[in-house]
């Protein structure tokens, strides 16, 4: 079956300027955000549209959007829109190619969500590795709306206010966690905060907030434009839309690819041209190292969208594709994983600050010849005093790829911890080696 | 006490330009982009004396700017070499060959993660989280460019071409 791409972020990627306005508007771009400044369309409608289409948070929780939205007060109180462009996710890296090819995509997503929830100031908090090529890129394209009339004050004498301000992080995985991020907005640690109170009620400087993702608010001006039975037709049930999957590893042509919500992992494999090498597929994180991993032969039948991941005992997460070969170490990727999340806890927490530690420490004496087979239990023991235990969710991410490489591929720890710091995928000769 | 740091003019206009986009009284949230500034023009770390004068034109306690320059990963304490090379070493650039980038410029500068060379001309960033540009593994930073889908003869031509 052919597949059709780049159907809405990445609308733009076929043309020779991709993040001008001029290739944006002659592609419909605005034309949702001028229905709105006509006094065309309320807020509670935009809201509807947005909830009838299904479109759900890309950050990886997979919260409906349209519902989150609906959560903030009506009160006429100063109100904070907050895009989430801290693209951190490890396998992750679409949102970068938004803020590069189609920035205004995401600047009429964020005029028309804030209009929807009544916040008159947005912020894009773009990751600080970000600086030299998105930052600017974006940046370009605000002062184009802005030169354009579209942002600011009474805009276009309607009476609506939005002001859109990029901000800048400086490395810090946490802060992609929203409550962490509004701490970093605010010139503090990214420390993720207690909820309740959740954003929409105490957010930025103790305003109503909402945070969205990059990809989510990008999607809301073409849903604007097509309509929401449109996107959501675009995928299964509980899945409306389409995906921008960053599929990384060992394929023959990695990349990001927009595609329709819930095609199965065998046609997306094939998009990108197959396995490297044409070796056997072992194994793929689908949604990003936070995600629980699946052995080959399981995704190659499944089909990538919400519920079919979660059925499996994994997730959608971000739609980032790690694709691993049979020369791939699982002891040795897992290993890789946990340095991650030990490095990138925030340490507020206990389980998650010493835990993380524990893990790297015990995979690193494994892989390093001194693992005992009892290390094993100890992993997994750690890793569920650590899952549930946390104010925020990095906590559960660093356990969840340990319970799921030590269900699907025990033996290879095993085999590393029988034979000294060997791997399985070594083979059994050259032990003197 | 130490010597006082006075602000430059390029860093006092980068300062005004994030408070301007904040509320009036938050120029708190201005601390990660003056820390930015002040690093860049600094040859690419922060003193204590450069964080006490961001503090006071801020008119915050000194801790709030300790604390977000130690917190961060891209903000430098201590001195390190003026080019600053970040090599992610991630699963997805694992996967693709990461850990023989990392070892290729281990030898040719003869320093390890976490050091600078001796003539101060580059700093190996400690080991380098994603950086999300997974689809071009693997990948390294040097002085926020992006360099994807790397090869050693590449990496060498990059470094040998810093100042």
């Amino acid at each position: 079956m052919a597949w059709e791409q780049n159907l809405v972020c990445f609308n733009t990627l076929d043309s020779d300027e991709p993040h001008t306005l001029e290739t944006y508007e002659n592609l419909d771009g605005y034309k949702a955000w001028r229905k709105i400044l006509a006094g065309k369309m309320s807020a509670a409608e935009v809201i509807d549209e947005v909830k009838a289409s299904g479109l759900r948070g890309r950050g990886g929780a997979g919260f409906p959007t349209g519902l989150k939205w609906s959560f903030m007060p009506k009160t006429d109180v100063q109100k904070y829109l907050v895009c989430n462009s801290d693209e951190s996710e490890p396998g992750t890296c679409h949102d970068r190619e938004v803020l590069r090819h189609n920035p205004h995509a995401l600047i009429e997503g964020m005029a028309i969500a804030g209009y929807a929830m009544g916040a008159t100031v947005g912020y894009n908090y773009i990751r600080g590795e970000f600086i030299d090529e998105p930052v600017p890129r974006f940046e370009a394209a605000v002062k184009e709306a802005y030169d354009a009339g579209l942002l600011g004050k009474n805009i276009q004498g309607s009476g609506i206010d939005f002001d859109l301000h990029t901000f800048v992080g400086a490395g810090a995985y946490i802060c992609g966690e929203e409550t962490a991020l509004l701490e970093s907005l605010e010139g503090k640690q990214g420390k993720p905060r207690f909820k309740p109170p959740f954003p929409a009620h105490f957010g930025l400087y103790g305003q109503p907030t909402t945070i969205n993702n990059t990809q989510s608010l990008a999607s809301v001006p073409m849903i604007m434009n097509k309509g929401a039975a449109w996107f959501a037709g675009l995928g299964p049930e509980h899945s409306g839309g389409t995906a921008l999957f960053s599929v990384s590893g060992h394929i023959e042509k990695p990349g990001n690819y927009e595609l329709p919500m819930g095609i199965p992992f065998k046609d997306l494999l094939e998009i990108c041209g197959g396995m490297l090498g044409g070796r056997q597929l072992k194994a793929v994180v689908p949604g990003g190292s936070s995600c629980k991993v699946l052995p080959g032969e399981i995704i190659m039948n499944l089909k990538m969208d919400y519920t079919s991941l979660q059925e499996a005992g994994s997730s959608f997460g971000t739609g980032a594709v790690m694709v691993m070969d049979e020369t791939t170490c699982m002891v040795k990727v897992l290993r890789r994983i946990s340095r991650f999340y030990m490095a990138e806890s925030c340490g507020q927490c206990t389980p998650c600050r010493e835990g993380t530690g524990w893990l790297y420490r015990m995979l690193t004496r494994i892989t390093e010849g001194h693992g005992e087979q009892d290390d094993l239990d100890k992993l997994l023991d750690v890793a569920n005093k650590i899952d549930g235990h946390t104010i925020c969710a990095l906590g559960d991410a660093a356990a969840w790829p340990v319970q799921s490489f030590l269900a699907h591929f025990m033996h290879e720890f095993e085999y590393m911890i029988a034979n000294k710091g060997r791997s399985i995928v070594d083979g059994a000769t050259d032990v003197a080696a | 006490m130490n010597d006082v740091v006075v602000l430059s003019d390029h860093v006092k206009d980068e300062i005004e330009h994030w408070k301007a986009r904040f509320p009036e009284d938050r120029q708190r949230s201005a601390v990660i982009g003056a820390l930015h500034a002040v690093q860049h023009e600094n040859e690419g770390y922060l003193t204590a004396e450069q964080m006490n004068a961001v503090a006071e034109y801020l008119d915050l306690p000194t801790i709030q700017v300790y604390e977000v320059a130690t917190f961060y990963s891209m903000f430098q304490t201590k001195a390190v070499g003026r080019h600053n090379v970040a090599i992610c070493t991630n699963v997805s650039c694992m996967l693709r060959g990461a850990d023989d980038i990392v070892d290729h410029v281990e030898k040719k500068l003869g320093i390890k993660l976490g050091e600078s060379s001796s003539d101060g001309r580059i700093y190996l960033k400690r080991e380098e989280e994603c950086l999300a540009a997974c689809c071009g593994a693997p990948m390294m930073m040097v002085d926020h460019k992006y360099y994807e889908n790397l090869t050693e003869s590449q990496v060498d031509h990059i470094l040998d071409g810093l100042d």
